[in-house]
């Protein structure tokens, strides 16, 4: 397949991520719609042909694993979880519903793909180290990618893990920061500065690359050729904008919590391409 | 270090203590080793990782700095994912008496009884510890461990069965039970020693056990005997005294029953860990006052007027 082809496919993909998660917030009057939308790019990219993870064998050793450690993104990662064949897509109709599989936080218990549960900010990273260190000592060739928040970037606890990956030259790490700049009551640089963000991961030791997290070739050039430098983890500081795709949830603080009411679906979706 | 040798899977992640302790199983397991430095709560995290590729991982280090550190890490990333991490911690109770409140493991078991998936174990001495560590690998899934300082006395013969979750009868017969878990254990042998010499007999449960706990001991001891007191090294808030209570409560049987442990305060002097346990009554002296001045209360006998040395300095 062609690389434009093979980038059709995974717009394609990150539309229906997209068209999902609005449908699943509203249907559920679930929070996190921003935060969702904001990493459908990113999640296509990644379930489109970087990660080695069989949707029919979930469980394989070498797979390569997955963490979202920003769990409160939990309904994009369903939809891209579904619509790569994990799980019926018909599933994700019960998300943040009683008696479901699919809570509102991204949950491994019973959803085949989810590797771990996250939705307490600062877990993912650490957990993420202990796997990566896992298949250097048992010599596997698996990658473990987790995607975080600039909000878990605030946990003193993603701090020790990213001090601890460069100190054990964790190369089969890849930390992706979904970097749009929102947080729950404002923007990260009024409510604790992150900036200078990319020197800051450098300084840890770390490979950091920083593109547009909505340019799909951009976010494929990056991760197929990790690590991009032996011996060290590579940290992608993805650019993006919350609430990206649906005009007027961009860059908002509302959209962090808000869920979508029947107009606003019936207008998001119509800016999606997928009007119902 | 025996188990590591026949089985690959055993990792020992401490969080930069252990000064020359781990020096054996670092020379010998390499490659099984970290220590992840002052970081608790990326050491629970990394082992919740390592065991979810496989291994079975004892996390290590003092006091409360395992568990409370990094409870969270413990609730969401080892327990809810039941992930075989068996938490280790050193100096339980006030093991490190004189380096201060900081430094006293004394709500630990309280707060680990409370999680789900979570076995709590507390070995009365070096025996039941090692029995205990072989039992723990032996059955997967999140524990904790809470251990005392090295050269802790013996009670305990080699051999002595030890199963989790069944408290060990150290003395059968008895008008009263006490029931103890962790390092206490040896002051409670030695207090019941002295009290048999003053005509009161007690029945010894070493509960190393907490959770789960031995609940048909407890129900025997209430049926059998007519007193039960609870020793722990710890407060008497949450940890054995409390989940004795919550069964013996709910058994509908009655029995008098109190809990001896630390009181719900911080330490408010110094002193090594024999020192404290004097001030807090729980020193051999300090069990056999508390046995006593309660029975008498409960009108419930005793004989010998020459039990107790003076009382312990407040």
């Amino acid at each position: 397949m062609s690389e434009k082809a093979d980038l059709t496919d995974i717009s394609k993909l990150a539309g229906k991520i997209r068209r999902h998660v609005v449908r699943m917030t509203h249907r559920a009057k679930s929070s996190h719609v921003g935060s969702s939308l904001s990493m459908a790019d990113l999640l296509a990219v990644l379930y489109g042909g970087i990660l080695r993870v069989p949707p029919t064998e979930p469980h394989w050793p070498d797979r390569d694993r997955f963490i979202l450690s920003k769990g409160h993104g939990a309904a994009a990662l369903y939809a891209v979880l579904a619509e790569k064949g994990f799980f019926p897509v018909e599933k994700l109709g019960t998300f943040y519903q009683d008696g479901s599989d699919l809570a509102g936080h991204a949950t491994h218990s019973d959803v085949p793909g989810v590797e771990v549960s996250t939705g307490s900010l600062g877990h993912g990273l650490g957990i993420a180290c202990g796997m990566a260190l896992a298949g250097q000592r048992d010599h596997r060739p698996y990658r473990v990618f987790v995607l975080l928040s600039d909000g878990d970037c605030d946990e003193g606890s993603t701090w020790e893990a990213i001090l601890f990956a460069s100190h054990h030259h964790l190369d089969n790490l890849v930390a992706i920061i979904d970097y749009n700049k929102i947080q729950s009551l404002a923007g990260t640089e009024e409510t604790l500065a992150l900036e200078p963000f990319g020197d800051k991961w450098r300084a840890f030791g770390w490979s950091v690359r920083e593109i547009n997290g909505h340019d799909l070739a951009e976010i494929q050039s990056a991760l197929k050729t990790v690590p991009w430098q032996v011996g060290r983890p590579s940290c992608v500081i993805a650019h993006t904008v919350k609430g990206k795709g649906v005009s007027f949830m961009e860059n908002s603080v509302l959209w962090h919590y808000r869920h979508p009411d029947k107009d606003e679906l019936q207008r998001a979706l119509a800016e999606l391409g997928g009007a119902e | 270090m025996e188990l590591a040798e026949t089985d690959e899977r055993i990792f020992l992640v401490v969080a930069d203590v252990g000064f020359c302790v781990m020096d054996p199983f670092v020379e010998r397991f390499p490659l099984r080793f970290l220590n992840v430095g002052v970081a608790e709560q990326n050491m629970t995290a990394i082992a919740a990782g390592l065991a979810m590729c496989g291994k079975v991982v004892f996390t290590y280090s003092i006091a409360g700095f395992p568990t409370l550190r990094c409870l969270e890490q413990i609730r969401n990333d080892v327990c809810y994912h039941n992930a075989d991490v068996k938490i280790v911690s050193g100096g339980g109770g006030l093991g490190y008496g004189a380096l201060g409140v900081t430094h006293h493991a004394t709500e630990d078991m309280a707060v680990m009884r409370a999680l789900p998936r979570m076995t709590v174990v507390a070995p009365g001495d070096p025996v039941e510890a090692e029995l205990a560590v072989r039992a723990l690998v032996a059955q997967p899934g999140p524990a904790y461990l809470r251990l005392g300082r090295s050269g802790e006395p013996l009670v305990h013969k080699p051999g002595v069965s030890f199963r989790l979750g069944e408290a060990i009868r150290v003395r059968e017969e008895g008008e009263i039970t006490l029931i103890a878990t962790g390092t206490v254990l040896y002051a409670t042998v030695l207090a019941a020693k002295r009290l048999s010499r003053h005509g009161i007999q007690a029945r010894i449960l070493s509960m190393h056990t907490v959770k789960p706990l031995d609940t048909e001991a407890v129900i025997a001891a209430a049926r059998e005997t007519n007193a039960i007191f609870t020793i722990e090294e710890h407060s008497i808030l949450g940890g054995l005294g409390s989940a004795v209570a919550e069964t013996l409560a709910e058994s509908g049987l009655h029995v008098r029953f109190k809990r001896l442990g630390l009181p719900d305060m911080f330490t408010t002097v110094v002193g090594c860990q024999e020192y404290l346990k004097d001030v807090y009554s729980l020193s051999i002296d300090g069990i056999v006052k508390q046995v006593v001045t309660s029975l008498r209360s409960w009108s419930l006998s005793t004989s010998g007027s020459s039990l107790c040395s003076p009382a312990p300095r407040a």
